[in-house]
């Protein structure tokens, strides 16, 4: 399992789920910064599906530029994101 | 942006649900209503405002309340444990040149204990796909205005934490009680689309 620290460079999984989840579509595939790790909750997508013993992750608050994400605009948005929605974003940029 | 638009069908689709649990023996009126009772008991945004003004008073409360909202809130009396378990809680502070604003994209997650059952435009559409976009258009909407030069941040609660923004004490309000401080602060400067 990864462990992110603040300030690290991660991506958002660009899924595309049949059932719930928690990713919001504004960020799939977008690139953010790790701000936190706010604990670790059971994974939702797990819960919803009626998984009898859910994995148990760490969550991240995650925050977007919005000129990434929208190509406009001079705020942040942060998101709150199990471990298993993000990957590290490799030195390269990759 | 405000008015009842969107509450009316959802309604309608909840006493649908309702009728459909209680047919089924699911659950009876009963149990439905103490339930709701019992997450409704006591929520209000008086208080939010009570920690908000107990922050403005207290720097080192306001410490605390920054670094670990769950834990400081025993100090004015209240938790965040009054649902099914006890949720995080992060407490976000607006300065000369920040402000925080809260949304839920994906539902309508909301601290509903501090703030009180939340407005139907929190819940709209058109605020949730709106206020992650151009944030600066829709606090001006909001009668909002602030200076070009204003970092704004959007947490958009997408998972188990739930947030409060701790905004500005007001100038000119020195020497004022803790309870005349927190008359001063509204539900709307606790989402962060006012300045108190």
């Amino acid at each position: 399992m990864a462990d992110f620290r603040a300030g690290e460079r991660v991506r958002v999984r660009a899924v595309d789920p049949e059932g719930h989840t928690r990713v919001p579509r504004y960020v799939r595939g977008q690139v953010g910064r790790i701000v936190e790790c706010q604990g670790r909750w059971a994974l939702a997508d797990e819960c919803a599906a009626g998984v009898a013993a859910p994995r148990v992750e760490p969550v991240y608050t995650v925050a977007f530029a919005a000129r990434d994400l929208w190509g406009e605009g001079g705020h942040e948005v942060t998101v709150d994101l199990w471990e298993s929605y993000i990957e590290r974003v490799r030195e390269d940029g990759a | 942006m405000s008015g009842e638009h969107t509450s009316t069908p959802v309604a309608a689709r909840v006493r649908r649900l309702e009728a459909r649990l209680t047919e089924a023996g699911v659950v009876t009126e009963e149990q439905l209503d103490a339930a709701l009772a019992a997450m409704l008991a006591g929520a209000s945004p008086v208080n939010g405002a009570r920690i908000v003004a107990r922050a403005w008073t207290d720097p080192g409360f306001r410490e605390r309340l920054l670094a670990d909202a769950n834990a400081a809130l025993p100090e004015v009396g209240l938790s965040m444990a009054g649902g099914i378990q006890e949720q995080r809680l992060k407490v976000v502070a607006n300065t000369a040149t920040t402000h925080h604003v809260l949304v839920c994209t994906l539902c309508s997650c909301y601290p509903i204990g501090l703030l009180g059952p939340s407005p139907s435009w929190y819940k709209s559409e058109a605020y949730r796909s709106r206020v992650v976009r151009e944030p600066r258009a829709v606090l001006a909407e909001f009668g909002l205005e602030l200076p070009a030069d204003t970092t704004i941040t959007v947490w958009d609660s997408s998972a188990e934490s739930r947030y409060m923004v701790l905004p500005r004490r007001p100038e000119g309000t020195e020497g004022r009680s803790e309870a005349e401080l927190a008359a001063l602060v509204t539900r709307e400067g606790l989402i962060g689309t006012a300045a108190v």
